[in-house]
């Protein structure tokens, strides 16, 4: 079949119809800021799409806002609030449990639409509109939309940019002025592309691609840069691995980070959201401030050793190390794939673990993931029964628990100097609570399979 | 992706697990949901002129219609104290361990609290600590750090607590975003950066003079001088008293007392 000759068209960035080339966090803030184009250093005033807050830092926003605006003033869209309680929940530390009731208070004066309320703290299935972890909460209630905007009083709201959006945190004054304007002042960021290509390991998980790439550019690597993840690899993972990698963005000082949306974007989104939402892809001939590529084949299973998320070292040279418990939770590991792997790694060892291993579903969800979901190749065994057989702790009440210390009551807290592998996402000192615990950050592979050992082990002793 | 696995129903997942978890239909609320009375959180006004009003629509406008120039002039104010010296990467945990949020910055009792805590998390290798544990007085009003302060949690509670532990300044060779952020939105501290890594030349206890308007910062203890990169449009809103104070002077936002 002949095709029409071409020679006559030209490509459309040289009849000047075109708008200069812009990356994906460019579009996103170009859009929100109701503007045809946006360069990186640019400072914008965007619409907010989504605002969320949670028990530590709502009130102190709740704050602002009623001062600066007046007792009697109302938020901008009270459908575009989500108030959800998640770290210090299951304490009875009296401020802690203040905090809540202040955010109900809240709530309910303002006719707040996405409020996921907890009042019986002795059990959190009596609480039917209990989430859990904000970020996961966020994307399972189907609050994560390609192209939006998303601020939260919570430095891990990057973790959404797994959704092809633009999200960061910010602090209670700026929470406050978003309340009652629903707007942003936001300088545009240059964008870090990190380009991942080929098949995934079956040893490694996202949680060993971030701390690959922290511990390449460093805690400030990325400071007042977005991070954009592209290439196979990326292609190949799954939502909440792709919020895994958003998640610690944060700890390479990143502004904000993002996947491209695609079918396992909308898939995910299919059940959980009717807002109609518009993704974004950055243009071919974006210019980006620098690229790091990385051959996936060539990775292996890491840790970062304390005190600071960019000191990786390979999890088989750290095998010396002995340690004193496991961790497993929070919105970086505590999610139902996080538990799926680990539930995968002990089925494959068939072991008990040498140290108590604290297990914590980042919400009710994944709470009954835990407990429902048929673990691959196991005859028929739920990750629960797997956890129990493997001598874990029960699974506790979904919440942010000791990922970063909380009140002394707080559950798995490390109260005494004691080494700890952990699913989180920060080791500085005094992070899970005790200044003098030693934290090594790893995937949840890497956790169970130290687990078993009481040493930092490499999951490859138990995957084949 | 859990959407291709097999799942048992909830209710036979606890018929034969011995965990110590229940069965149980949850009932739609819980017997009788406790209505919390409070007092409603006063606040330290930002700026005393402002008289409080009840608005329900609150106009916004993109574009500052007055300029601030001649009300918020920073090119004399000046610091001057004792200051305290911390390394690189302070983080947020250091400044003000997780344990103080449940502090609310908004509440003035409890901000006076969190000013107590300001760099508690601080290792015990800082033989000398920022507030000591049975002191009142607040000593140090500059703070010298390294690369990249205030890294970490986007918690405003930690220019706060240094705000309120009477820090008036910050210098570090440089900043994590959200502190820096925080920082100009709450007006609790100048974020200062330095040209060169002052931290390794002064030392905790130095008496220091910083002149905001020249970028300059004097060591008294030593006799260096340095330079620092000029605060620029953070200045004025630090100096309004952060951002709503800022947006009100600049005609972003309407004024309370209207």
């Amino acid at each position: 079949m002949a095709m029409a000759t071409r020679q006559s068209e030209r490509k459309p960035a040289t009849t000047g119809s075109m708008k200069s080339p812009m990356t994906m966090t460019e579009k996103i803030l170009a859009k929100g800021a109701e503007k045809a184009e946006v360069k990186a250093g640019d400072n914008v005033w965007v619409n907010v799409d989504v605002f969320m807050t949670n028990d530590i830092s709502g009130p102190g926003s709740i704050g602002i806002f009623r001062k600066e605006f007046g007792e009697n003033a109302k938020v901008w869209d009270r459908e575009k609030v989500v108030v959800i309680p998640d770290h210090y929940i299951f304490t009875s530390d009296e401020r802690a449990n203040r905090n809540v009731d202040i955010l109900r208070e809240f709530s309910l004066d303002q006719n707040i639409k996405y409020f996921y309320d907890i009042t019986d703290l002795s059990n959190f299935k009596a609480n039917p509109d209990y989430k859990g972890v904000c970020h996961i909460a966020l994307a399972q209630e189907g609050h994560c939309r390609p192209g939006e905007i998303l601020l939260g009083t919570d430095s891990h709201t990057c973790t959404a940019g797994a959704f092809g959006q633009f999200a960061t945190g910010i602090g209670n004054t700026e929470a406050g002025f978003v309340l009652g304007t629903g707007a942003l002042l936001l300088k545009v960021p240059q964008t870090l592309r990190f380009v991942m290509d080929g098949e995934m390991p079956d040893y490694l998980l996202a949680k060993d691609l971030i701390l690959q790439i922290i511990g390449e550019i460093s805690v400030a690597g990325a400071t007042y840069k977005s991070m954009e993840f592209v290439g196979t690899t990326i292609e190949s993972l799954n939502m909440e691995e792709r919020m895994t990698l958003c998640n610690m963005v944060i700890e390479a000082g990143g502004k904000n980070g993002v996947v491209a949306a695609d079918s396992t974007t909308f898939k995910y989104l299919e059940d959980k959201t009717s807002v109609p939402y518009e993704p974004v892809y950055s243009d071919a001939l974006a210019s980006f401030h620098s690229e790091f590529r990385f051959d996936i084949s060539k990775l292996e299973p890491l840790v970062a050793k304390p005190h600071s998320p960019d000191n990786r070292a390979l999890a088989r040279e750290c095998k010396h190390i002995k340690i004193d418990r496991v961790y497993i939770g929070s919105c970086t590991g505590g999610k139902t794939q996080d538990f799926l792997a680990a539930a995968k790694l002990f089925l494959a060892s068939g072991k008990k673990v040498k140290v108590p291993t604290f297990l914590v579903p980042a919400t009710q969800k994944v709470w009954v993931d835990i407990y429902t979901l048929i673990v691959p190749g196991s005859g028929g065994k739920t990750c629960s029964q797997i956890f129990e057989e493997a001598g874990c702790d029960t699974p506790a009440s979904p919440s942010c628990a000791a990922c970063m210390g909380g009140p002394k009551d707080t559950y798995a807290r490390m109260n005494e100097a004691q080494v700890c592998v952990s699913t989180t996402n920060r080791n500085f000192p005094g992070r899970m609570g005790h200044k003098e615990g030693q934290i090594y950050l790893a995937s949840p592979y890497t956790a169970a399979a130290s687990a078993l050992t009481g040493y930092i082990t490499d999951p490859r002793e138990f995957l084949h | 992706m859990a959407a291709s696995l097999t799942r048992i129903s909830y209710s036979s997942a606890f018929t034969f697990s011995a965990s110590k978890t229940s069965v149980l239909s949850p009932s739609l609320f819980a017997s009788s949901i406790k209505v919390p009375t409070f007092s409603p959180l006063t606040v330290k006004p930002l700026c005393s002129t402002f008289a409080p009003h009840a608005a329900h629509g609150i106009s916004f406008t993109r574009h500052a219609t007055s300029t601030p120039a001649s009300v918020l002039d920073t090119s004399t104010k000046t610091f001057h104290g004792l200051c305290y010296v911390v390394g690189d990467n302070i983080d947020t945990d250091q400044i003000i361990p997780a344990e103080y949020l449940t502090l609310v910055p908004s509440n003035p009792a409890e901000y006076e609290k969190l000013g107590s805590y300001a760099l508690i998390g601080l290792p015990s290798s800082y033989t000398t600590r920022f507030i000591e544990p049975n002191e009142t007085k607040r000593k140090y009003s500059i703070v010298i750090g390294g690369a990249n302060f205030g890294c970490g949690s986007s918690r405003e509670h930690a220019p706060v607590a240094l705000g309120a532990a009477g820090a008036k300044a910050v210098v570090a060779e440089s900043y994590a975003r959200i502190f820096f952020r925080n920082s100009v939105a709450t007006g609790e501290v100048y974020p200062l950066e330095s040209e060169a890594r002052i931290c390794e030349e002064c030392k905790t206890g130095d008496v220091m003079t910083i002149e905001l308007g020249e970028s300059r910062l004097i060591n008294h203890s030593t006799g260096k001088e340095y330079k620092l990169k000029s605060i620029g449009d953070a200045g004025p809103v630090i100096e309004a008293g952060g951002i709503f104070a800022y947006a009100r002077k600049t005609g972003m936002i309407p004024s309370q007392s209207n």
